[in-house]
């Protein structure tokens, strides 16, 4: 995600990266995370997540990468929610397909 | 789900061609590599009905075919290679014989449809543990190759394209065997300066242009680089 501001809420943070603030740390399905002393803070977060923080200083603002749990790309077999548009620009949740099998298939003009 | 950063035209006209009775969407800033660690195209991701993922991210195919499009092999120009190549290994595999390696492409639909009639018994199904074991590596460095990335994708949506370019650069030397931040990349190029229906297979310096490629490495180079197996990795 690209942020202009380190200073971003829990609820914020929930929504970009999926990893939900609770009292016991940084959560995402049955991975908890425990975080620093003293309330949520991005850069503790993002530091106890595995999560790179890059900045474009010529633009004043960040990248913060996705979590490095493990050394894995999934920290858990919990699909993550993944909210896309079509071509019409129709929103489309992942979640919607629950109770259903799905295949997710990745393809590329290119 | 479309990888593609140029917009929803870049995609219109092959999602028209299939006509898709299932959902086809539009992935600009590649959330399918953050969120699920896809490195490729194409690649396949199987979710049961409560949402558990039961196959992590591989290459999959509906059959065999490798064939090109006729007239697409007459629209490529001759092209010659980034200066700062990896040179090819002598004696190494050809490029087709490396992209035709590693995953079984026929009998993959099939295991598709073995999980569909028979669950978490079918022998495709993977439990979580194995499912998190499998999923791509991803080191502090990869993370940080992803918000590169994803800084290259807003700074060249924005047209500020020297300083995308440096990121494009930084993310495909974090994470080398991430494809789709490498042909994304340089397929921008192709798209710009050949053009067409195929400009954009153009993923190298056109032959006398070389010095004129701002990208570290290009796709022949890097698939000639790359051993057998391991630009579709074998996973069933």
């Amino acid at each position: 995600m690209i942020v202009d501001d380190l200073d971003m809420s829990p609820a914020d943070f929930a929504a970009a990266t999926g990893w939900e603030i609770k009292p016991e740390g940084a959560c995402r399905a049955e991975v908890c995370v425990p975080l620093g002393p003293g309330g949520f803070d991005l850069a503790d977060a993002a530091s106890r997540l595995g999560m790179a923080v890059v900045a474009d200083e010529a633009h004043g603002r960040w990248a913060i990468g996705p979590e490095s749990l493990g050394d894995r790309a999934l920290a858990t077999a919990q699909a993550p929610e993944l909210v896309l548009g079509d071509l019409d620009g129709n929103e489309f949740r992942l979640s919607s397909l629950l109770g259903q099998k799905v295949v997710i298939v990745s393809w590329a003009p290119y | 789900m479309s990888l593609e950063l140029s917009g929803p035209e870049a995609s219109r006209e092959l999602i028209a061609a299939a006509a898709p009775e299932h959902p086809a969407l539009l992935d600009p800033t590649h959330r399918m590599g953050a969120l699920f660690g896809v490195v490729n195209i194409p690649n396949v991701i199987w979710v049961d009905e409560a949402g558990i993922i039961v196959r992590p991210p591989e290459p999959g195919w509906p059959d065999d075919r490798m064939a090109l499009p006729d007239d697409m092999i007459e629209a490529i120009p001759e092209l010659g290679s980034a200066p700062t190549a990896p040179a090819p290994p002598e004696d190494g595999p050809r490029q087709w014989d490396v992209l035709g390696s590693g995953q079984a492409r026929v009998g993959y639909a099939d295991a598709i449809r073995d999980w569909v009639r028979n669950g978490p018994a079918s022998d495709y199904a993977m439990a979580a543990d194995e499912v998190v074991a499998k999923s791509q590596p991803r080191s502090s460095d990869v993370s940080a190759g992803a918000a590169h990335f994803e800084l290259a994708n807003q700074l060249w949506r924005d047209g500020d394209r020297d300083a995308a370019i440096a990121h494009f650069n930084e993310c495909h030397r974090l994470q080398p065997d991430n494809w789709t931040y490498k042909r994304q990349a340089w397929s921008l190029l192709g798209r710009e300066r050949v053009g067409g229906k195929y400009g954009q297979f153009v993923q190298a310096p056109l032959k006398g242009e070389e010095r004129d490629w701002p990208f570290a490495s290009d796709f022949t180079s890097d698939v000639l680089a790359t051993d057998l197996g391991g630009y579709y990795p074998r996973t069933l």
